[in-house]
């Protein structure tokens, strides 16, 4: 899939949470094409303590209307700053990288899958619940967060299947960790998760328990994103792979999660 | 348009820039953002004797103006190289170049070796200067004795090009390049990175996993600087610099304090079309000053 280093204008930005802003961006030309769980490389500019580009996900892609979503988490300098970016501003973008979800694996027929995710972990999920719906799949969201409104987009992901949510102090949906929702008890083909590693972890256990393929989507730190720098390292069961260009979505048999 | 070509050695380049090896890939990871074929040169990857896994994550840590790294040489090793990759990249139209390290001189030797047997590799880099790893790398490259030994062995098995990469963290860098060049060296590289550390105060730890790691990007383009011009006095032969060149005013000063040549490193990972820029960036900036040739602005500080 080719890859473009792209000028792309900021359409709107909407405030999600107090933490979390969407970026909309756009393009005179129209956006390539992209996968679901690939990636997008983005320079941030006006931080001086911000070096390196940001790896952010792909939330969605709105051909209609020629966008591409990026949900940021404001968690440093350089992911503040992305939060303060207006509308008309320029954000200088290197795309689209990585495999995504459904890159490696058969295009579906109607299975029923299950797509887990936790805090910002959730973005890819919703260009991958679109993608998978248009290909007539049975698509459950579980999604995961300490709080109601640690819980982002759940109007749009209702669009696109069923959605079951977890919150740690029970003030939305039940109570609990993701890997403790009733749903589970259902049957599914396959598991695809995003999300902090401890959560990955507990997801993949119960698939492997319970039989169920899964891939999950890692964020190492990474520099280049395009698997020259080998900087962003997982252990894997073909030892040291690029999270930037062997995944971010790897099976997750190949994962020895070390890190 | 003024002319670009130079030469190390027996080298032929039609441009000054190169890339630096581990920020660069084999190159191919770049094609969808520049023709490779309008380069200089290309460096890939460190490659050994023997498959290296490399260093733990974390391998890299961002600081102000440049990052730090330890990946630690992670390669599938010479022999891989030469059946997997070599074939992808030897039709690539400008000079493919292997960085080369080891962990004593027969396993450098014995490396350089097999490349030499490579018809479309015309040149290696002797990596004499990797902080991140412990057994050999930077080892060799921080005495005259040790760069010496790496340089007679990889001399007499290997017969094309051969650039030598220097460590910065030394004493005295212009020591450690007469040395390599007293061997037979066609021409030295520097600087490699300066070796550094990043501490997470949070949870009151080095960031990286082996502690320490070599610092790159803008942040070191004085110290490189400096260095070049120093051995640029100091050695006949071809001296090719880098060290945080990330435009073409950076890579003119190289050019002017000596530099034949220049690298560029770190700054692929921001700007992954900046090699080319920087080459455009010093034809007009010759155009602009009345140059007919490079030659008139190498070493003129």
């Amino acid at each position: 899939m080719k890859k473009y280093i792209l000028d792309l204008s900021v359409k709107a930005i909407e405030r999600l949470s107090d933490k979390h802003v969407l970026l909309r961006l756009t393009d005179d030309k129209p956006l390539p094409d992209m996968l679901p769980g690939q990636f997008v490389e983005v320079r941030v500019d006006g931080s001086s303590s911000t070096f390196l580009r940001r790896p952010i996900s792909i939330n969605f892609v709105d051909r209609e209307n020629n966008e591409l979503w990026l949900m940021v988490a404001m968690v440093g300098d350089g992911t503040r700053k992305l939060g303060e970016l207006k509308p008309g501003d320029t954000l200088n973008c290197v795309l689209p990288l990585g495999n995504g979800f459904l890159a490696n694996s058969q295009k579906p027929k109607a299975q029923s899958y299950l797509l887990v995710g936790g805090g910002v972990g959730v973005a890819p999920l919703l260009y991958l619940g679109e993608e998978l719906q248009k290909l007539g799949c049975e698509v459950t969201f579980l999604l995961g967060g300490r709080s109601e409104k640690d819980l982002l987009e759940l109007d749009l992901f209702k669009r696109y299947g069923r959605v079951c949510v977890t919150t740690e102090d029970g003030t939305m949906g039940e109570k609990g960790f993701v890997t403790n929702h009733s749903v589970l008890a259902e049957s599914f083909d396959k598991i695809f998760t995003c999300g902090p590693t401890p959560m990955m972890k507990a997801v993949a256990r119960y698939a492997t328990e319970n039989s169920i393929a899964c891939e999950a989507s890692l964020e190492n730190m990474m520099a280049c994103g395009l698997g020259a720098c080998l900087c962003c390292v997982e252990k894997t069961t073909e030892g040291n792979l690029c999270v930037c260009k062997d995944g971010p979505v790897f099976d997750i048999n190949r994962l020895l999660w070390q890190n | 348009m003024a002319k670009l070509n130079v030469n190390i050695g027996a080298l032929s380049l039609k441009n000054p820039v190169m890339t630096a090896s581990g920020t660069f890939g084999y190159g191919v990871e770049f094609e969808d953002f520049i023709d490779l074929s309008g380069l200089g040169g290309i460096i890939v990857k460190g490659t050994t004797l023997k498959p290296r896994e490399g260093n733990d994550y974390p391998r890299m840590a961002e600081t102000a103006s440049g990052m730090l790294n330890c990946v630690g040489l992670q390669n599938k090793g010479v022999d891989y190289f030469c059946e997997h990759i070599y074939p992808q990249i030897k039709d690539i139209d400008t000079n493919m170049i292997v960085n080369v390290s080891g962990s004593s001189p027969e396993d450098y030797a014995e490396c350089a070796a097999r490349i030499d047997a490579l018809d479309k590799i015309p040149a290696i880099e002797l990596n004499i200067s990797c902080p991140n790893v412990k057994d050999g790398g930077m080892a060799f490259g921080v005495t005259c004795a040790g760069a010496s030994s790496v340089v007679k062995a990889v001399r007499k098995a290997y017969h094309k090009t051969l650039i030598v990469k220097l460590s910065p963290n030394v004493t005295d860098i212009t020591e450690i390049a007469r040395a390599v060049e007293a061997e037979g060296a066609d021409s030295v590289s520097l600087i490699n990175t300066l070796m550094g550390m990043a501490i997470d105060v949070e949870k009151r730890k080095k960031v990286l996993s082996i502690g320490t790691g070599g610092l790159s990007g803008p942040c070191v383009k004085p110290v490189a600087l400096r260095m070049v011009n120093q051995v640029a006095k100091a050695v006949q032969i071809p001296v090719v610099g880098l060290g945080g060149i990330s435009t073409a005013k950076d890579a003119l000063e190289f050019l002017m304090a000596g530099a034949t040549a220049i690298e560029i490193g770190t700054a692929n990972f921001l700007d992954p079309a900046v090699t080319i820029k920087v080459r455009d960036g010093i034809n007009q900036w010759l155009d602009a000053h009345g140059c007919q040739d490079i030659h008139e602005i190498i070493g003129c500080v």
